[in-house]
Formats: C-alpha cells, sequence, structure tokens
C-alpha cells in the first residue's frame, strides 16, 4: 500500500512535468492545427539555457528559471516567424516534417553546444524528506508547486485577459474570430511564447528531477502527446488532467513491469483512447 | 449617399467567378434583402463585403472608403458586422464571453452595451454563463446576432439566419431583425424565406447566376409575378 502511494507522488511530480509539455501541444494544435513535433526538444533547450544561467553564470536559480523561460519562448516565435509562417497555408502533413525536422535540429544544436553526456544543475545527493514510511524530495515540491503556479497562471490568462480569450475564440473557431476582428498572427505569437514558457519549464523540472540530456525532451514526447491526446487534443485543461493520468499509469505500472517499459504504458492508454474515446477524456469537443 | 454600395463586382473562391458584375447598395437605416435560387451568388456577395472571397474586378465602398481586399479583421473597425449563416457562435465559450468577443477591437466603454444585447435577447441574459455549444439553435442565433450587435454597427450583414430553424422561432427572428433595425443600424440579408423576408424589407434584390435579375422595393418585388413565381411558391 505504502508503496503504492510512494508511485503515486512520483506519478504526481512526473503528471506534473507532462501537463507543462502537453498544455503547450495542446495550445499550438488547438491554434496551428499541427502536431509539435519539436516540442520535446524545446523542453530540452529550456533546461540547458536554466543550465546556462544558474551553472556557468552563476544566477539564483529563481532568476535563471524565468530568463531561460524567456529565452526558449524567444526561440519558438524565432522558429515560427521564420519556418512555420512560411508554411501556414500548407498541408498539417508539410508542417508535422518540418516540425520533426526542427526537433532533429534543436536536438543537435544542444548537443554540439554542451555535449552529449549528462549534465546536472547541482551535484551531491539531496536526501529525501521523510514522512512516515514516504520519501519524496525537497525538489519534488518545487516541481509540483511551479506546475501548479504555472498552470493557475495559465487558466487566468485563459479567462481573464483579452488575448486569452481571442486564444480560445480562435482555436473554437477561426473564421469568426477573424471576422470580429481577432489579428489571428497576433494570437499566433502569443501561443508561442506560452508553449515555449511552459516547455522550457517542463524540461527544466524533468532535469531538476533527473538530468540533463541532448535527449531528454525526445524521450518524453511519446508520453506528452499522448497527454494532450488523453485529454482532448487543442483543449489545454485537457492537457492538465491527460497529463496525471499518463504520469501516474507511468510510474504505478512499475509495480507491475519492467521500469524500462513506461513509455509502452502511456502508448497503450493513447490507443485506447483512440479506439473508445477519440475526442480525449475530458468530455467532447464540438 | 449609400452606406454601403458594390459595384460592379467580380470573384470567387479563387476558381471561377461566382460573382459576375453585382451591383449592390444598402442606404442608411434601411433593411435591404437578397434573394435567389441557390448557387446564385447571394452569400458570396455578403462575403465579398468581408474580405472573405477572392474579388478579380469591382469596388466595394463603405460610407465612401474603398474596403476592397481589406483584410477581413480589419472590416469590423469600419462598423460593419457580420453574421455567418453556419457556425456563427463560439461553442466553448459562454454566452457572455461570446458578447466579449464581438466588442474585441473597441477600445471606448462598452459595459452598457451588454444590458442592450441582453434586452434585446432576454433569455440570454439567465444564461450568460452557459457555453453557447449548449444552447438551442434559436438561442445560438440570439448569441450569434448580439455579438455583431455589441460592436454598435452602422451595418449588419445576415446570412440565412432562419436556415434550420422552426417555424416558431423563424417569426421571432424576423422580429428581431425588425427591432435591430429600429435602432438605426442597417441590415443587408440574405434569406431563402423570401415571402417573408421581403415583407419586412425596404428594399430587396434578386440574383440568378452571379448578376442582378430585379431590384424593387420589398412591397413591388412581394406583388411582382415572375419573382412570386421564381421564389414565393406561385
Amino acid at each position: 500500500m505504502i508503496e503504492l502511494i510512494q508511485l503515486v507522488l512520483y506519478g504526481v511530480v512526473l503528471g506534473s512535468i507532462i501537463t507543462l509539455g502537453a498544455i503547450g501541444v495542446s495550445l499550438v494544435f488547438g491554434i496551428l492545427r499541427f502536431a509539435h513535433f519539436a516540442h520535446g526538444d524545446m523542453m530540452t533547450l529550456g533546461a540547458y539555457f536554466a543550465f546556462v544561467g544558474y551553472v556557468t553564470i552563476g544566477l539564483p536559480f529563481w532568476l535563471a528559471f524565468p530568463v531561460a523561460a524567456a529565452a526558449a519562448a524567444g526561440v519558438a516565435v524565432l522558429i515560427d516567424q521564420t519556418i512555420y509562417k512560411r508554411l501556414r497555408r500548407s498541408d498539417p502533413v508539410i508542417l508535422l516534417i518540418s516540425a520533426f525536422g526542427m526537433a532533429l535540429i534543436l536536438r543537435s544544436l544542444v548537443q554540439i553546444i554542451w555535449g552529449p553526456s549528462n549534465l546536472v544543475y547541482a551535484s551531491g545527493i539531496q536526501l529525501p524528506i521523510r514522512i512516515g514510511d514516504l520519501r519524496i524530495k525537497e525538489d519534488h515540491f518545487y516541481i509540483v508547486g511551479g506546475a501548479l503556479v504555472l498552470v493557475i497562471g495559465l487558466h487566468l490568462f485563459l479567462t481573464r485577459t483579452t488575448m486569452g480569450k481571442a486564444m480560445r475564440a480562435m482555436a473554437d473557431n477561426v473564421d469568426l474570430a477573424r471576422i470580429s476582428g481577432v489579428n489571428t498572427e497576433k494570437v499566433v505569437i502569443w501561443t508561442w511564447v506560452i508553449a515555449g514558457v511552459m516547455a522550457a519549464a517542463a524540461g527544466i523540472f524533468l532535469a531538476m528531477d533527473t538530468r540533463l540530456h541532448p535527449v531528454m525532451g525526445w524521450r518524453i514526447l511519446l508520453s506528452v502527446f499522448a497527454a494532450a491526446i488523453v485529454g482532448g487534443i487543442g483543449r489545454p485543461y485537457g492537457a492538465i488532467a491527460g497529463g496525471m493520468v499518463i504520469g501516474i499509469s507511468e510510474e504505478v505500472s512499475t509495480l507491475f513491469i519492467n521500469p524500462s517499459y513506461k513509455a509502452a504504458v502511456s502508448f497503450a492508454i493513447l490507443v485506447a483512447v483512440l479506439i473508445y474515446k477519440p475526442t480525449g477524456i475530458v468530455g467532447a469537443r464540438r | 449617399m449609400s452606406l454601403l454600395a458594390i459595384e460592379d463586382l467580380y470573384g470567387g473562391y479563387g476558381g471561377a467567378d461566382i460573382l459576375s458584375g453585382v451591383r449592390l447598395t444598402v442606404d442608411p437605416g434601411e433593411i435591404v434583402v437578397i434573394i435567389g435560387p441557390n448557387g446564385a451568388g447571394k452569400s458570396t456577395a455578403m462575403k465579398s463585403v468581408f474580405g472573405l472571397i477572392t474579388v478579380r474586378q469591382g469596388r466595394i465602398t463603405f460610407d465612401g472608403k474603398d474596403i476592397t481586399r481589406l483584410p477581413t479583421q480589419q472590416i469590423v473597425r469600419h462598423g460593419i458586422c457580420y453574421v455567418p449563416q453556419t457556425n456563427n457562435v463560439f461553442t466553448s465559450l459562454t454566452v457572455h464571453e461570446n458578447l466579449e468577443m464581438g466588442a474585441y477591437v473597441r477600445r471606448d466603454n462598452y459595459a452598457g452595451q451588454f444590458d442592450k444585447v441582453y434586452d434585446l435577447f432576454p433569455p440570454l441574459r439567465e444564461r450568460r454563463n452557459r457555453p453557447a455549444g449548449h444552447l438551442s439553435g434559436g438561442q445560438r442565433q440570439m448569441v450569434a446576432m448580439g455579438r455583431a450587435l455589441m460592436m454598435e454597427p452602422r451595418l449588419l450583414l445576415v446570412d440565412e439566419p432562419t436556415a434550420g430553424l422552426a417555424p416558431l422561432f423563424i417569426d421571432q427572428i424576423f422580429q428581431i431583425v425588425k427591432d435591430v433595425n429600429r435602432l438605426g443600424i442597417a441590415v443587408l440579408m440574405v434569406e431563402q424565406n423570401a415571402k417573408k423576408a421581403l415583407a419586412i424589407a425596404h428594399r430587396g434584390y434578386v440574383l440568378t447566376l452571379g448578376r442582378n435579375r430585379h431590384e424593387d422595393t420589398g412591397p413591388n418585388l412581394l406583388a411582382d409575378r415572375e419573382v412570386a413565381e421564381m421564389f414565393l411558391g406561385g
């Protein structure tokens, strides 16, 4: 029983990371209608940006984090404006392939700049805090708390600000948004800013939980996409539910199967949801 | 001077022209109805005003300003609002948020306009926090019109507002159009339900094959025998 609760706790931590990635994937799909395969590598890039700020330059972590997030958002907007924008009217499959290419470019750049080996934000072992028989690392509190703050911030942005409402309106009905006077290109830029910030946060949290590696984001991309689709792609609120379902399932599955098959668990859930409830677990998209 | 003037317009959706020389004007405060058989280019003519088709030749002016080929998102700033026939509400947004989107480009204080719209459509007031996708067809049409009215436009374009609605709602919609017009807003409407539409219209146009066929006052078109045989069911 204790072991199960422990794994659920780890699942919430992993779920928080996956959620932040899945929100970006879902937002981008909702606005631009394509699967952004470079999202995992944007997470990686964000994590390395924080490494530069925190380790290389020596900024305090609370400052390195937002700086890295802003830099990742800038890169996301730059990629969109230089590459994806030219393909806006193309077939979605062309955008998907170009995103795949962008994933390879980002990953290779990370490898060229920072090398292929593991890096860490802080060396040494962090002793877990014990609560009864449960063990929780201090970083886990920061990860879950940070994800919570970002998700609440996103919610307030989407429901309270004019740009957030325009973003939801455009995801809902792009023609009607245009007719209402929404400058859709401006919404696209804001979408990339948010997706970039969320991806960087996910990458930084993932690196805090494990370590930095050029393929860290690519490896978790399947789980991120599974979460976005399980939650109903194009719906950022679904991504939260999807992220938790995938994160907790992956961790709890290690009770029964070899941990190296974790990714297979998210794939199995993904396939099951696509067969039985293709619109995602959070209501139906109309 | 006309509020809206479409002059000798040719264009379509990139392929062959759907409109082959349409001429149309709307004066301030008028209700103008476009009728005609399927494929006559009625909706296309309306979309041309909002930059939703490729205009090959011709000119569209609003209040004397040339708005031909302006990007869609800028047209609304001139004081024209458009209610499409289908998909005309944001289904996942609440009724109130739909109205807010209607006022998206307004930078002045428009808080009072919500009350005006809710007064015009009382059923919406009690459903203001419901997603628009959960409403009935007639109520959605109210949301769609309400969204457009949030701009306090000078001209409202309405594309087949009664399509797919139960007969009970059809009269209600035409009443709403009249009420909107009474606020001083000119209305250009495409409508299948020609008899009822002409009955509330100041003027009407009959389009066939992307061209003007007839143009007259609403009562005269209703009385015209050829029009009656073609569109009004004898």
